[in-house]
């Protein structure tokens, strides 16, 4: 009784000093660590090494935002999550930011009070056939078995592409992306559906990858980006504008090998300027210090450097840049202006 | 005539030697025929399963035998196996392990430290001994108590007085107990016991690990729970919910047989809540709904947390366990008890229980044999156990389409823990039968 009488108090105690101290900005200072939900394991964008240090896409922004706040890109700690958990963890305030690959849509901004920071990567649900089945065109895939992983918009959208198209399929569910690679070499499902990204890291694992082919139509939008909490604008726009920099650094051709050099005396530029704080007083405006870009920049690279090297042709996932090229390359990667 | 006949009779003064038996009814032919072919639905049923015999082993045998247990990758294993015994032949990718087994074992606990966990484990072990076997020096009982202090530093690591001021609290409740309960017997002493123990940890066990630290300090390096993983993790969680829920379930057990209205009621409302939703449905409680209730920024670590939900899950199902136990005793035994002039605790403790717990042995090994595979469910809460860094290590690049492998690695750690947990139940139970006899 009376044990439970103290805890009464002190949790009160606590609700009352968070309601006083909101600033997730002054936390992650006097924590020393910025805290970034990311996915349990998702080839390119995030993963675990050999020795537990955590790499991929999303991860670099969690980097990025770590090294433009606290100047270390190591400070973060990363908190895995799976789709359940994902939203609670960040509402709760467990994460300061996710960045888990989560499609940006109408409900989870506005219902479920988060604010996306921007988009770094833009997806979309494609189909993955294998060769021999000699189908060029989604649309040919009437009375298919397709692998589905369940409870995810891919099988909304999955029902809504064959209900348009007045063809039916067969739907396989399972449950893990590991599970549907299993299935579909097994011949269980002729057709495996994913995000784009998602099936082109899973061919990429095959024994033979040549003998199977990504089908050329792309049935939803899936704008990827991280998010905040609804109720901190600050910190809301501490990591869109580190994301931005970002992008705005591959614009003006500012790269993790140059960046320091760059940032030591004012250039001709007068943007890159202002962006790496030589001019101007842009880091002040949202709380952090001058090179707070330099330092997001020096973090892991550029916008280009990270996808080139987390998802990149080069890489075993071998994405090509597409819809995610800067808009002067024809791509939708465009930043508002350092200003 | 009598010579005559007695010259014709014939006396056979040796044995004949036994012939040798028809083919068809020796050695391994006659095995054969009766044990495999005695009749035409036997003879189907043992080619039928040869053949399900032989598809499984020719399938896996090759796949056991080309393995590769070296490389750095999974292409580099699918390019040996290339070079070594040609394409497309079935090969099992090992080096997965070889290249991720410390994450498995240990999950991502600091390197040098490995050594923690290990000596926990074997300290673990030998603590437990002498609670297993009867035949163990009983010296060894008394490292029982520190046991658990032991081995909360050793894993969790910073100063050794906050243990240890943990473990005064419960000196503490002891004096208070040994002071209060001649005064006012049972119904003081207790209660005066854990709330002596109570304030104690909240506002004097802090300050005073804080004081010792600053005169003595003795620590070895912090680790957050966040660093636990792999077969670690499932131990920690597995070890600690057995050795809670057994005296937590005892005590339900003999609140649900119990007299008083209340107590009665709250044990069976607690055991039916706890035993009718399903674990999963608390360990997202444990991690979902807490993280509401709690203030933002207070992080009341998720490790803890599953730990509790387990220990309360299985104790509701170690409460039924025992209490099937408690109603297989014949009522001579209570009456018996009573009639000896014991009170409730000492005919308990002495007459009922043993038997009581010896009845339900199987049923409570089982229960800790399930207790520790469901901690692998920890994974839907992102929480990396084994099953957990299955996804981990098949997100990274170099490993992604590795599936079987990872699989058979984990099962045969599991099986391990669970087999010798199964077998040391039969032993006992062999060794308490003949006890009774």
């Amino acid at each position: 009784m009376k044990k439970s009488v103290i805890f009464g108090a002190l949790t009160v105690a606590g609700l009352m000093a968070t309601a006083a101290s909101a600033s997730t900005l002054d936390d992650v200072k006097a924590r020393g660590k910025l805290n970034c939900g990311v996915t349990t394991g998702l080839p390119g964008f995030a993963a675990p090494d050999a020795n537990g240090v955590w790499e991929g896409f999303d991860v670099a922004v969690c980097r990025a935002v770590a090294a433009a706040v606290l100047g270390d890109p190591a400070a973060v700690e990363f908190v895995p999550t799976t789709g359940e958990t994902r939203f609670t963890a960040l509402a709760s305030g467990e994460i300061d930011m996710l960045a888990r690959n989560t499609t940006w849509t109408f409900s989870r901004d506005t219902d479920l009070k988060f604010d996306f920071a921007g988009v770094n990567y833009y997806d979309g649900q494609g189909f993955m056939v294998p060769k021999a089945l000699g189908v060029t065109s989604a649309k040919d895939l009437d009375g298919a078995t397709v692998c589905i992983q369940t409870g995810t918009t891919t099988e909304l959208n999955l029902s809504d592409f064959f209900r348009s198209n007045n063809i039916s399929y067969e739907p396989v569910p399972i449950q893990t992306n590991a599970e549907a690679q299993q299935q579909y070499l097994a011949g269980a499902c002729d057709v495996y559906t994913t995000d784009a990204s998602g099936l082109a890291a899973t061919r990429a694992t095959f024994e033979h990858p040549e003998d199977h082919v990504l089908l050329p139509e792309i049935i939803s939008k899936e704008p990827l980006g991280p998010l905040v909490r609804h109720g901190d604008n600050d910190w809301g726009d501490i990591v869109r504008w580190t994301l931005n920099a970002l992008i705005t650094a591959e614009e003006l051709g500012i790269t993790s090998a140059n960046v320091a050099e760059m940032a030591a005396a004012p250039t001709n530029n007068p943007e890159v300027n202002r962006l790496l704080g030589t001019e101007g007083e842009l880091g002040a405006m949202v709380g952090l210090s001058a090179d707070w870009a330099k330092n997001a920049i020096a973090a892991s690279g550029n916008y280009g450097e990270i996808f080139e090297k987390n998802i990149g042709e080069n890489t075993p996932i071998g994405l090509a840049r597409g819809l995610n090229a800067q808009w002067t390359q024809g791509g939708l990667i465009y930043s508002p202006p350092f200003r | 005539m009598t010579g005559k006949s007695a010259s014709l009779t014939f006396v056979r003064t040796e044995m004949i030697p036994a012939s040798e038996p028809p083919l068809s009814e020796k050695g391994a032919i006659k095995w054969v025929r009766e044990n495999l072919f005695s009749s035409w639905l036997n003879a189907i049923l043992t080619l039928l399963s040869i053949w399900v015999v032989w598809s499984v082993v020719s399938h896996l045998f090759p796949w056991f035998a080309n393995s590769v247990w070296v490389a750095d990758n999974l292409s580099e294993c699918r390019a040996i196996r290339d070079a070594t015994v040609g394409p497309d032949a079935s090969s099992a990718c090992f080096a997965v392990i070889t290249d991720r087994w410390q994450q498995l074992l240990f999950g991502f606990y600091p390197r040098e430290a490995y050594w923690r966990p290990v000596l926990a484990l074997a300290l673990l072990l030998v603590g437990i001994l002498p609670l297993l076997f009867t035949a163990m020096p009983r010296k060894l009982l008394l490292v029982l108590p520190v046991l658990p202090f032991a081995l909360f530093w050793l894993l969790w690591g910073g100063s050794i007085w906050t243990p240890v001021a943990a473990a005064l609290g419960f000196v503490v409740a002891g004096l208070v107990f040994r002071l209060l309960s001649p005064v006012g017997g049972l119904s003081l002493g207790v209660p005066a016991a854990v709330i002596a123990a109570a304030a104690f940890w909240l506002y004097a066990a802090g300050p005073l690990a804080g004081a010792l630290q600053d005169l003595l300090p003795i620590g070895i390096e912090y680790i957050d729970s966040k660093k636990f993983g792999g077969f670690t993790l499932s131990l920690i969680i597995g070890v600690a919910g057995i050795s809670l829920s057994l005296p937590l379930g005892v005590v339900l057990a003999l609140g649900r047989k119990s007299d008083m209205m209340i107590v009665n009621m709250l044990s069976t409302a607690f055991i039916e809540i706890i035993r009718g939703v399903p674990l999963i449905v608390w360990l997202f409680t444990a991690q979902l709904i807490l993280g509401y209730f709690l203030p933002p920024g207070t992080t009341f670590d998720l490790t803890l947390r599953v730990i509790i939900m387990v220990t309360l899950f299985s104790a509701a199902y170690i409460a039924e366990v025992v209490r099937g136990g408690l109603a297989a005793l014949p009522k001579g035994q209570y009456e018996a008890a009573d009639s000896l002039g014991l009170d409730y605790w000492k005919s308990m403790r002495l007459i009922i229980l043993p038997q009581a717990l010896k009845i339900s042995i199987p049923g409570i090994v089982n229960t800790f044999i399930g207790l520790f595979k469901d901690t692998t469910l920890v994974v839907f809460i992102g929480l990396f156990d084994p099953i957990g860094f299955t996804n981990a290590i098949r997100a990274s690049t170099d490993w992604n389409g590795v599936y079987w492998e990872l699989y058979v690695f984990i099962g045969l750690m599991f099986f391990i823990f669970c087999f010798a947990m199964g077998r040391y139940s039969m032993y006992l139970e062999r060794k308490l039968q003949r006890e009774n006899r």
